[in-house]
């Protein structure tokens, strides 16, 4: 039941949703952050811009992801000619599927976060002589915490279960790009019923255990 | 978790790109109505040519975009002429590979155990039908060829209330042995892999719609293209339609 290309759809699911998660987090911390807590002209049209991919079906955004970065596309095109190389049909590309799905999960919750800070503690760093940066990290990200990793959570389960933008950029190809909901997809296109039942027990064992374990250490930390 | 952070991003930074060799095993972008038998297929493709090539299955549509954005794809199968044509038309395929390498027909299919209340097409028009699926015409090979069918028995305006739309024909199935719907029209092939949940009615006559086939073609930017050809020549190979044959298709009549 459980074959090569099974584990190995589930050992890509986990890497992918790992490093897009990592990498949301630096990127999504500090938008958050600087939303949260600055007023400048075009926040909220920033802030709407951002969330768009949460309202556009998944394999729209992935049509995009092609036009923008395939071999022919706006930044991949002169990336494929300087280097040899595409994203395209690469592991990467789930990557870069699940993060740009995922990252307005961190940025709303953490901009939210940030704004339910008490600003007495902020202003009252500020008047102890310390600078922004130095409040931010060791005052206002700190009483934040625990929205930011509800965020990065939502975030992970998001990049887990992520199918359609990754379908389009990075291609279902087993043992190569197909991640587990791909996995799960092909099976089930492919007639192979039993199959794909396995691999959906086996996929939400694996996320629940996941998210369970997130959980633990958030609750530990907080 | 600042470390964890640090670590993976590491292991991305790591991840060295290799251009294609010519020794690589081919990519076949492939619909997946053929994923079964080019699985198979594709093992009988020889190391010397490559050896099995990596596959892509997904809707055809959906193939010809990533192959327009440059996906670096060496063969595409489509499960309609229609896909192949428009990447014919922008000269995206190398001049002569294209060929035709199966058919199929389009069947009738009701739940299982269903008795033999729908025994003909015409029967769909009757007061105890309530709901028949097909495909999205705009946008499912099998649905342009369900909607062909209709037309030519003339069943169009009667059952254009019935009919519900779906998105592939895997919908289609599981909605037919639920008993969601009283019938619906999809591949005979597709028919073969629910036996025990869907029985065949009826099947479409061969000149109520354009012939079902399917092409394949090499891509005129195949990274691989020796392998590619491997792959087509096995696709072609009295083993390759020996599978074919097995998993449902009909033999290719020659059109082009």
């Amino acid at each position: 039941m459980l074959d090569h290309a099974a584990l190995s759809a589930l050992a890509l699911s986990l890497r992918v949703a790992a490093i897009a998660t990592a990498l949301v987090a630096l990127a999504g911390i500090p938008a958050g952050y600087l939303l949260g807590r600055r007023r400048f002209p075009g926040r909220e049209l920033l802030d709407a811009a951002i969330t768009l991919p949460l309202v556009l079906p998944p394999t729209v955004v992935g049509y995009y992801l092609i036009l923008l970065l395939g071999r022919n596309g706006l930044l991949g095109g002169p990336l494929h000619r300087w280097t040899g190389w595409s994203v395209m049909f690469t592991w990467e590309a789930a990557v870069v599927a699940s993060f740009v799905v995922a990252l307005p999960f961190m940025i709303k919750t953490s901009r939210a976060a940030v704004e339910a800070v008490d600003p007495m503690f902020v202003d009252a760093s500020r008047t102890l002589g310390h600078s922004e940066l130095w409040t931010a990290l060791r005052v206002t990200l700190p009483l934040a915490r625990r929205g930011i990793a509800a965020g990065a959570i939502l975030a992970f389960a998001r990049a887990m279960g992520e199918f359609g933008a990754t379908l389009m950029l990075a291609g279902n190809i087993p043992g190569r790009t197909s991640t587990m909901p791909l996995a799960i997809y092909g099976a089930v296109a492919g007639g192979e019923w039993g199959h794909a039942h396995a691999l959906v027990a086996l996929f939400t064992g694996i996320s629940a255990l996941a998210l369970f374990g997130a959980n633990w250490l958030v609750r530990g930390a907080a | 978790m600042k470390t964890a952070a640090a670590l993976l991003l590491a292991v991305f930074a790591l991840t060295v790109a290799r251009p294609a060799s010519a020794a690589d095993p081919a990519l076949v972008s492939a619909a997946l109505s053929l994923k079964a038998a080019f699985t198979e297929i594709g093992a009988l493709v020889a190391s010397a040519a490559g050896g099995p090539p990596a596959f892509n299955f997904g809707a055809s549509g959906d193939l010809v975009a990533q192959i327009r954005g440059g996906a670096p794809v060496d063969v595409f199968a489509s499960a309609s002429p229609k896909d192949m044509d428009d990447l014919e038309r922008s000269g995206m395929l190398r001049p002569g590979s294209r060929v035709d390498f199966a058919a199929n027909e389009l069947v009738l299919v009701v739940p299982a155990g269903a008795g033999g209340r729908i025994a003909r097409l015409a029967d769909l028009a009757a007061a105890g039908v309530a709901r028949v699926a097909v495909g999205n015409a705009a946008t499912v090979p099998a649905g342009r060829y369900a909607a062909e069918v209709l037309a030519s028995a003339g069943l169009t305006a009667a059952l254009q209330p019935k009919l519900v739309p779906a998105e592939n024909v895997r919908q289609i199935l599981e909605w037919v042995a639920r008993g969601d719907v009283d019938a619906g029209m999809v591949y005979a092939t597709d028919a073969m892999t629910r036996p025990g949940d869907v029985s065949v009615a009826a099947t479409a006559p061969a000149d109520s719609h354009q012939p079902i086939v399917y092409p394949v073609a090499l891509l005129a930017s195949a990274p691989r293209p020796d392998a590619g050809r491997a792959f087509i020549a096995a696709v072609l190979s009295p083993a390759g339609r020996a599978v074919l044959a097995r998993h449902g298709f009909k033999p290719a009549v020659e059109t082009r």
